[in-house]
């Protein structure tokens, strides 16, 4: 088998990148789309870590950043769900079509 | 040092993630798919570990896997509506949807191919004995003002979400 | 292959390090024994110590004086039925007791019985440590949801956001330990757990001890989150028997239920070994430079060897108080052939080959037992706090005293 170099981890990562996308793209439960959008942020961090190896530790700090705000986002994407899901009982994202309810 | 069997753990490890990724888009039921995505995180801070960055692996596992996962699967137990598991689970666009992150992966496996030599193997090995040390310095040094701007994002976060979740404001 | 496994024997380094994986492997089997078997003495040590501190005697009936107690637990559990809610969710009602017994054998991965006794010593340790214990919140979570009923889903959601917010204070407490590390005299601070305990050798005192009071109240805030991390008492309300109907394992029987036990047990001894490790000095023994010479190591060798001589004196008083009656005839011999076991093994840590090896394991070992019999004390002597009081204590009383500590070290260690 070829030794294992930065392009076997970031093919990985644009695979995981791409499922991610798929899950936005194509999925009605609003749950699913943010652990989708959380995929998609792991395959970036997977990227930056990867390359990091090259150009030093930048990357990995970068990296940090990112989990944090995927921190962040998270909890304030489930804030705007709960209080969606209060008003309307419904978790999928075809049935949030008012703009005042 | 060169861990023994790269290769294997590689192919393992990247394996795992991508079921995993898989696993997640396409379940009906939210909580297998926060399984799943469970199961990415660590494969992902497995990897990490082999890239010689334990630090990055480590606040993964306590950040990614214990926090953020805990929030997901509180929320989708609160949220848990039998109803939505027997209705279609993809919407009405999914074709294209597909299409589109096919033609992504599609330019993604191009720019790989063509420049394939731009991604050369690292020259100089990594020790992973003072990694937390060194990121500590980049971190406070050059990097301090994004780390306060980081922290001020999380109090907004925190403010955001106890807002967004109370009953009456 | 002898060469291989003799390669690693005068290293100094831990077997993860020296990258030899038989002795690894031999680390791992010694540490999941040894675990079950203080797991299986632990249960014993809680019935008896409660039972004595309530002015009771405890099981006394299977064994002489209940020691066979736990034997008997663990083949009524195994042998139970094995039942599953009618709607559970089988995958998940399945893994979630797994997903906790994982979490917490692999924290032992890290964990320092001597300067080169640990199965590896990563140089994120402790990190290491706080986030595979934080993975048992999951385990939890999936418990409570897979059972399909009430009270077990009330139960793991109150019990997994007591855990994630005393990790917040156990992280502060931890982190101001890991401060103190720094300021040896080459200067750079180690996440690693035995560079912990070597960082405490060189600044010649325990942690708990310096910048007096300011160990001492980062240890408090430890203890008290170590605590409510494990569900235990005074913070057990999510599986207290009169308010949830044992909480989140209430559906789990026979065999899966043992596994929660252990997993309960085996995650305090490890934050148990945290607090030792960051607070008390690891594997060292009391007074390492005031007390020093030759003698004096001789002296504290001893050690380990009386203590089992006492144990064994103690089980010998009390086959004497035995009844003298036929039908007690076995447990007393029993109990003397125990006694006689102990004191075999005393005698065995009494020669002076053995004595020096086993020094650093005893230490740590009796430091890991105190803190132990701390979490039998607290459960026989508190209240158990009501839901809200706990949240409060958490967030509005250990947070800020955990950044109060966390600054005060910082400014301290610059200015000192």
């Amino acid at each position: 088998m070829a030794p294992i170099t930065t392009l076997h981890y970031l093919v990985a990562a644009a695979a995981l990148f791409v499922l991610g996308v798929i899950g936005v793209l194509t999925r009605r439960n609003v749950v699913i789309i943010l652990m989708s959008i959380e995929l998609i942020l792991n395959a970036v961090n997977l990227n930056l870590v990867a390359l990091s190896r090259l150009y030093g530790l930048h990357g990995q700090v970068f990296a940090i950043f990112v989990i944090t705000d995927a921190a962040a986002e998270a909890a304030v994407g489930l804030g705007i769900l709960i209080a969606f899901f209060r008003n309307k009982e419904t978790v999928n994202v075809d049935e949030v079509d008012l703009l005042k309810w | 040092m060169e861990p023994v069997a790269t290769t294997f753990f590689f192919y393992l490890l990247a394996g795992l993630a991508i079921l995993g990724g898989v696993l997640v888009i396409t379940r009906k039921n939210p909580v297998h798919s926060a399984l799943a995505l469970i199961l990415t995180l660590l494969a992902i801070a497995g990897l990490y570990l082999m890239l010689y960055a334990p630090f990055v692996a480590g606040v993964q596992i306590i950040l990614y896997a214990g926090g953020i996962m805990v929030l997901f699967l509180f929320v989708i137990m609160l949220v848990n509506i039998e109803r939505s598991q027997k209705e279609h689970q993809f919407n009405g666009q999914w074709m294209v949807g597909l299409l589109a992150a096919v033609a992504l992966g599609g330019l993604f496996m191009g720019v790989f191919v063509k420049g394939r030599a731009l991604f050369p193997e690292p020259a100089a090995k990594f020790a992973e004995t003072d990694n937390t040390q060194k990121i500590a310095d980049l971190l406070y040094s050059n990097y301090m003002l994004a780390f306060e701007i980081a922290s001020l994002l999380l109090l907004v976060a925190i403010v955001g979400a106890v807002v967004m979740a109370k009953k009456r404001i | 292959m002898l060469n291989y496994i003799q390669s690693y024997l005068n290293s100094n380094v831990t077997p993860g390090q020296a990258g030899n994986f038989f002795w690894a492997f031999v680390y791992i089997v010694l540490i999941f024994t040894g675990l079950s078997i203080a797991v299986i003495a632990m249960n014993w040590l809680e019935r008896k110590i409660l039972a004595h501190m309530q002015v009771r005697l405890g099981p006394m009936r299977v064994g002489p004086h209940g020691l066979l107690q736990p034997i008997a637990d663990a083949i009524k559990l195994l042998i139970k039925e094995d039942i599953m809610p009618a709607e559970a969710d089988k995958v998940v009602f399945w893994m979630a007791p797994l997903m906790v017994v994982i979490v917490a054998f692999t924290t032992f991965i890290v964990v320092p019985f001597g300067p080169t006794h640990a199965v590896t010593d990563m140089n994120i340790g402790i990190l290491f440590m706080l986030g595979v214990s934080s993975l048992g919140v999951l385990g939890i979570v999936m418990a409570g949801w897979a059972s399909n009923s009430h009270y077990p889903l009330i139960g793991a959601l109150r019990s997994s956001a007591q855990m994630v917010s005393y990790e917040i204070a156990m992280g502060l407490a931890v982190v101001s330990a890991v401060l103190m590390t720094s300021l040896t005299t080459n200067g750079t601070g180690t996440l690693s757990m035995i560079g912990i305990v070597q960082a405490q050798q060189q600044q010649q005192i325990w942690f708990i001890f310096k910048f007096f009071p300011l160990g001492l109240i980062a240890f408090f805030i430890f203890a008290v989150a170590m605590v409510a991390e494990t569900n235990r008492a005074p913070f057990d309300l999510p599986e207290a028997e009169s308010e949830l109907t044992a909480g989140f394992h209430t559906e789990y029987s026979g065999f899966r239920w043992s596994l929660f036990f252990l997993a309960e047990y085996s995650s305090m001894i490890a934050v148990s070994s945290i607090a030792v490790t960051l607070w008390l000095g690891g594997w060292m023994r009391p007074f390492p430079n005031w007390l020093s010479g030759d003698s004096w190591d001789m002296a504290f060798s001893l050690v380990p060897g009386l203590t089992f001589f006492f144990l064994a004196g103690m089980a010998f008083f009390s086959t004497m108080r035995m009844p003298k009656h036929p039908y007690f005839r076995l447990q007393t011999l029993g109990l003397g052939g125990f006694g006689g076991l102990l004191g075999l093994i005393g005698i065995v840590l009494l020669l002076p080959g053995i004595r020096e090896r086993v020094q650093d394991i005893y230490w740590f070992a009796i430091k890991v037992a105190v803190s132990m019999y701390l979490y039998i004390w607290y459960r026989g002597t508190f209240p158990r706090y009501r839901f809200d009081q706990l949240m409060k204590v958490g967030w509005k009383v250990l947070l800020p005293m955990g950044v109060g500590v966390l600054v005060l070290t910082a400014i301290a260690g610059v200015l000192l």
